[in-house]
C-alpha cells in the first residue's frame, strides 16, 4: 500500500525529481546546524554553571531538543527516494528520537533523585551571592 | 554534498564534546561525570547515525544508534541507583518531623 | 459490550477488556517487529508472529493498568494526547532557549535564583504522574527532583518562571488529556 501510495505522490507532483529531494535536503541541513547551536549552548552552561542541579538543567533539556534535531535532520538528509526501505528508515530514525525523547527526562530525574537523597544540598540564593562576591574579589 | 554536510557536522559535533570531556575529568562529584558521560552517549548515537551516512548502510548503523542508546539509560539508571545511599523514604519523613522540632522548640 | 449474567442483573460480565486488550498488545509488538526488521518473507513473518503471539500470552496484564475504561474513553485519551505533544514541544524550544540565555549573555547569568518549590498534586494514577513529572523537567527552568507520594519537590532555576508552575497550567493541560472527570469538579 505505502508503494502505491508513493508512487501516486511521484505521479502527481510534476518534476519531484531533482527539486522536492532538494527541498527535503535544505530542510534537514538547517534543522542539523539548529542542533548544533542549541547542544553548543547546553554544552558551555555545562561548563559555566555553578553547581550540579544547575548543570542538570542544561544537560536535561539541551540534550532532547538537539538530538531530536539532529537526528531527524538526518533522517531528511538521507532520504533518496520514496521508495518502501526509506521510508522505514525514516520511521526507525524517528523510533529512536521518540525514544530518547521519553528517556532523558527520566534518567536526569533518577541522577537528581540520586544525588537529592546523597544529602548534596541544593545552592540557594545567598550561597550564589556569595560566590559571585568571592569571584569578583579574587579578579 | 550530503558527504560533506556529514564530516562537516560531525566535526563540530566532536568538539563541542571537548567541554563536556573536561566535566567528566575535574567534576567536583561523582554525579557530574555520570552526568556528562550520559550526555557523551546520547551524542555518540547521533555520531552513529552520521557514520552511518559516510559508509552509505544507514539502515545498519540506526539499529546500532538504539541499542546504544537503550544501554546509556540503563547505564544511568543503573549508576544513579547505586550511588546513592540509599535512605528510604519513611526515614526521611522522620528527618524533616525532627528538623520541624527543632525548629519549633 | 457488557452481558448482564441471566437472572441477577447487577453483575454484569466485562467482555471486552478480556479480549481486546491481548489483540492490542500484539498488534503493537507486530508492528514493532516489522518496522525493526525490515524484511517480509514468510520466514521472517512466521517468526514475528510466533514470538509476538508468546510474548502477548506471557504479559498480557502488563501493559493498560486500568482496564475498566471503555474503549471511546481509550480514543479520547490518545487523541488528546496527540494533540498534547505540539504544545510539549514548543515548551521543550522555549526552555532551550532559556537556557541558552542563561549560559551565553552576562545579564542572564546575573539573574539566576535557584531554588527549590514544594507542592502538592491532585492527579491520582501513575501514568499521569510520569506524564506530569516529565513534563514539569521540559518546561523552561523547572526540573523535577523528588516526588514523594502527592507532593512534587521541584528545583527552580529563575524567579520569574516559578509563577506558571504554581497557578498550575501544566498540570491542568496533563488533567485534561488523563483524568477530565477530576478537572470537572474543580
Amino acid at each position: 500500500m505505502i508503494e502505491s501510495l508513493s508512487t501516486l505522490v511521484l505521479a502527481t507532483t510534476p518534476d519531484a525529481g531533482n527539486e522536492g529531494f532538494m527541498l527535503l535536503k535544505i530542510v534537514g541541513i538547517v534543522s542539523g546546524i539548529l542542533g548544533l547551536i542549541f547542544f553548543l549552548g547546553s554544552a558551555v552552561g555545562m561548563l559555566r554553571f555553578p553547581d550540579f542541579y544547575t548543570r542538570m538543567h542544561a544537560a536535561g533539556k539541551g540534550d532532547t531538543l538537539s538530538t531530536m534535531l539532529m537526528l531527524g535532520g538526518f533522517g531528511f538528509v538521507t532520504m533518496d527516494d520514496f521508495s518502501l526501505g526509506s521510508w522505514l528508515l525514516l520511521i526507525k530514525i524517528l523510533g529512536v528520537v521518540l525514544f530518547i525523547y521519553l528517556t532523558t527526562p527520566t534518567s536526569s530525574h533518577a541522577l537528581m533523585r540520586a544525588a537529592f537523597e546523597d544529602d548534596e544540598m541544593p545552592m540557594t540564593e545567598e550561597d550564589l551571592k556569595k560566590s559571585k562576591k568571592r569571584g569578583k574579589k579574587k579578579s | 554534498m550530503t558527504e560533506w554536510f556529514a564530516i562537516i557536522m560531525g566535526t563540530c559535533l566532536f568538539v563541542l564534546m571537548i567541554p563536556v570531556i573536561y566535566r567528566i575529568c575535574v567534576g567536583p562529584t561523582g554525579f557530574d561525570r555520570i552526568l556528562a558521560v550520559n550526555v557523551i552517549g546520547t551524542k555518540t548515537a547521533v555520531l552513529l547515525v552520521i557514520i552511518g551516512t559516510l559508509y552509505d548502510r544507514v539502515e545498519m548503523f540506526v539499529d546500532f544508534a538504539l541499542t546504544y542508546a537503550l544501554l546509556n539509560f540503563v547505564a544511568a539508571i543503573i549508576v544513579s541507583r547505586y550511588l546513592n545511599r540509599t535512605i528510604s523514604l519513611k526515614e526521611m519523613e522522620a528527618r524533616e518531623k525532627a528538623k520541624k522540632e527543632a525548629k519549633a522548640s | 459490550m457488557n452481558f448482564s449474567v441471566w437472572g441477577c442483573p447487577e453483575a454484569k460480565i466485562y467482555f471486552a477488556p478480556m479480549v481486546v486488550y491481548p489483540i492490542l498488545i500484539f498488534l503493537f509488538l507486530l508492528l514493532n517487529w516489522v518496522i525493526l526488521s525490515g524484511k517480509f518473507d514468510v520466514f521472517h513473518l512466521g517468526l514475528g508472529l510466533i514470538s509476538c503471539f508468546v510474548v502477548a500470552w506471557v504479559s498480557h496484564d502488563l501493559l493498560f493498568h486500568d482496564r475498566k475504561k471503555g474503549m471511546s474513553a481509550r480514543l479520547r485519551e490518545a487523541w488528546t494526547f496527540i494533540r498534547y505533544l505540539p504544545w510539549i514541544t514548543w515548551e521543550v524550544v522555549k526552555a532551550n532557549l532559556h537556557v541558552f540565555k542563561l549560559a551565553m549573555t552576562k545579564k542572564g547569568y546575573e539573574e539566576m535564583s535557584p531554588r527549590v518549590v514544594t507542592f502538592e498534586t491532585y492527579l491520582k494514577t501513575d501514568f499521569a504522574k510520569f506524564v506530569l513529572a516529565n513534563s514539569i523537567t521540559l518546561t523552561p527552568g523547572t526540573i523535577t527532583m523528588l516526588i514523594r507520594g502527592d507532593i512534587f519537590h521541584v528545583h527552580t532555576m529563575s524567579q520569574f518562571l516559578e509563577d506558571d508552575l504554581l497557578t498550575g497550567a501544566i498540570e491542568r493541560k496533563v488533567a485534561e488529556v488523563f483524568e477530565p472527570e477530576v478537572l470537572e469538579n474543580r
